[in-house]
């Protein structure tokens, strides 16, 4: 198995996982690192496209890697924007959970 | 020219860095000082454009795609540019009373004049965006200073809200940046120009742009992926529920449309653009007759802005040219468009009065709205107004827009979608008419004691943005836009004209008797389906499998494209 092949398979099973947890979890820190998963298995996309799709004789295209460091850099400031409003919510409710239900109530 | 588009990007972020800077007393002025500067720069570029021959380029540095980065500007750009500068103008001078500087709450009022000007640094940026990485980051932009204006007030539904909010939106982005890889490894550029004369008709090319398309639709919020809009626009303050629903949401509206319309107009074939349309007219009946349900007014609102970002994407379909078998960017995608300024003029007209209305009665329950009309007059008069505005009189945009709408499902034959325009403005006129009636009805206790007291400016900045969005289609749009046949007005107190105001509100009442809430009376079963239904869409499972269901929908409509 080619090293690209075995990076896409990966990819594809991170991007499986992250969604499943970002869809399927209740609690929003489970979310937010499956929203995390997901997103290194598409900067890995980006890691093989930078590689197979090497334009112009270069070793490496090095457009996909700017982009996927950009695409870090973002998802970095989701997370911590992410974990902030969940520790306003944790201090403001009492619980950390995105049901609306909960956390009012259940709180005293 | 040109380098006006670099200083409607520059101003507004210099203001809102500025203003996090200086801070005090001066966030507010430094703020307020911006907006007509920007309004100016925004109407400049539309006069240029003509002159310019349609579009205006700025190239980054002095490279020219595909290495380096083009700002354009189209009249979408422009006409975009135009109302958010307006609306973002009026928000300023209706805001200044809820969130003054350098007295109480100063780290919220300084939250919010920053992040006012931060939306309309990272709009600016996806109006004159040139490739599909640009849009990317503005979109990322857009998203994380939208969140924060849902959590102005710190409560924990708030921040419930504006988590959802931006769980939901970093699904979809991440979806979008899949989306960008693709269509990299593929085609090896992101620039529009350069990408649109190099895509083919490929399965990664299908795969790609439905990746992205999806993704977008759960920013935009479009049925069924709404799980997070009430909530977080019903939640804000009424100053950033303005232009989180007047202008947020027609972000990455704006570039699906980009995405469709520029980069590949030949390759949307016929069922996925029906798909699109399908969506927006799920959106127009299932967000009204849910707007007919709430309990409180600004979740009312909220529903109706789930209802008329439907409008938009009926511009899809009807842009297809069956024939050339592409979608045109004519008078459908004209009538998009100005659809999207008229509700942006008037939904945050909406938001407004809707603020007004809960600060003078202390509340916004709609069973209990009876007396508003004399404890808050202008403010109720604003919301009829932009109630009236978003039906569609003669003269107003919306009018315009459903004119173009019609001539062109009328000229490609699809009759089903001018059915959908019809029982839109049905619909709007049932909620509008129920809020009449119960505004109309004596009230039936004593003036409460919360009730607050309106600053005198509120209702000014609001009904200076509702008469903007019902003289929308006097603008003389034939001498502007690439329009083939001019809209004429007609006499708005011409018998046709008067009938075609009239049946939607009578059919309206009917319906709003029908569906409304009312007391000590059981609800038709078909309205607690409906609310069944709209529970279900708002929990992640359901909305999660909804997204999964319609990426797998547009793929294969897409990919069985020939």
């Amino acid at each position: 198995m080619s090293a690209p092949t075995l990076a896409g398979l990966t990819g594809a099973a991170l991007v499986g996982l992250g969604l499943y947890g970002l869809l399927v979890h209740p609690h929003p820190l489970r979310k937010l690192l499956g929203f995390n998963l997901l997103g290194s298995g598409v900067f890995l996309l980006f890691g093989i496209i930078a590689r197979k799709g090497a334009a112009a004789g270069f070793a490496a295209d090095p457009v996909p890697q700017a982009m996927v460091i950009t695409g870090i850099v973002v998802a970095f400031c989701a997370t911590a924007l992410s974990v902030a409003l969940l520790l306003r919510l944790f201090e403001a409710g009492g619980a950390a959970t995105l049901r609306p239900d909960v956390g009012r109530d259940d709180s005293d | 020219m040109n380098f006006l588009l670099v200083l409607s990007l520059v101003v507004p972020i210099a203001g809102a860095l500025l203003a996090f800077g200086v801070g005090g007393r001066w966030v507010s002025r430094i703020a307020l000082a911006t907006m007509p500067l920007g309004l100016a720069i925004a109407v400049a570029i539309a006069a240029g454009l003509r002159p310019a021959g349609g579009s205006l380029v700025y190239l980054l540095g002095g490279w020219s795609p595909p290495l380096g980065v083009a700002l354009r500007a189209d009249w979408l750009s422009a006409l975009m540019m135009v109302t958010t500068a307006v609306v973002i103008s009026a928000i300023g001078l209706f805001a200044r009373a809820d969130f003054p500087a350098g007295m109480t709450e100063t780290r919220r009022s300084f939250a919010f004049w920053i992040l006012l000007l931060a939306v309309w640094g990272a709009l600016n940026t996806v109006f004159l965006s040139g490739d599909l990485f640009t849009f990317y980051v503005s979109l990322e932009l857009l998203v994380f200073v939208a969140v924060p204006l849902v959590a102005l007030d710190g409560r924990a539904e708030t921040l419930q809200a504006a988590l959802r909010y931006l769980l939901f939106a970093l699904l979809g982005s991440v979806l979008y940046l899949a989306g960008t890889g693709l269509l990299y490894g593929a085609y090896g550029t992101l620039d529009i120009g350069v990408l649109s004369g190099r895509i083919r008709g490929e399965p990664v090319t299908a795969v790609a742009v439905t990746l992205m398309t999806v993704g977008l639709m759960a920013k935009t919020a479009l049925f069924p992926l709404y799980l997070w809009l009430p909530a977080a626009h019903a939640g804000a303050p009424a100053a950033a529920s303005a232009v989180l629903s007047a202008l947020v949401v027609k972000g990455s509206f704006f570039i699906i449309v980009r995405l469709w319309f520029f980069v590949m107009p030949g390759l949307a074939g016929v069922a996925a653009p029906q798909l699109l349309g399908a969506l927006g007219a799920g959106a127009i009946v299932f967000g009204s007759l849910l707007a007919l349900r709430q309990e409180r007014l600004k979740l009312l609102v909220a529903y109706s802005t789930v209802a008329q970002l439907g409008y938009l994407f009926l511009a899809f379909p009807l842009a297809l040219d069956a024939e050339a078998g592409r979608l045109i960017d004519g008078s459908a995608l004209i009538a998009g468009l100005v659809q999207a300024a008229s509700h942006a003029t008037a939904k945050a007209a909406m938001f407004m009065a809707a603020g007004m209305i809960y600060v003078a009665l202390g509340h916004d329950r709609i069973a209990a709205l009876g007396g508003v009309v004399r404890t808050a007059p202008l403010a109720a008069l604003v919301f009829l107004l932009a109630g009236v505005a978003l039906i569609g009189p003669p003269t107003s945009g919306v009018y315009f827009a459903k004119t173009l709408f019609l001539r062109a499902a009328d000229s490609t034959h699809q009759w089903w979608w001018s059915l959908v325009l019809d029982v839109g403005g049905v619909l709007t006129s049932a909620y509008l008419v129920m809020l009449v009636a119960r505004a109309l009805a004596p009230a039936d206790q004593a003036a409460p004691s919360m009730a607050g007291i309106v600053s005198g400016q509120q209702p000014v900045a609001a009904l200076a943005l509702v008469l903007c969005s019902l003289l929308l289609g006097l603008l003389p749009w034939h001498a502007w836009l690439p329009l083939p046949l001019a809209v004429t007005t007609p006499d708005p107190l011409s018998l046709d004209a008067l009938w075609s105001l009239v049946w939607p509100l009578l059919v309206g009442m009917a319906l709003a008797a029908l569906m409304g809430r009312r007391q000590n009376q059981r609800p038709l079963r078909m309205a607690l389906w409906l609310e069944q239904a709209d529970h279900a869409l708002r929990q992640w499972p359901a909305a999660g499998f909804s997204l999964l269901g319609l990426t797998i929908m547009l793929g294969v409509a897409l990919l069985l494209t020939p």
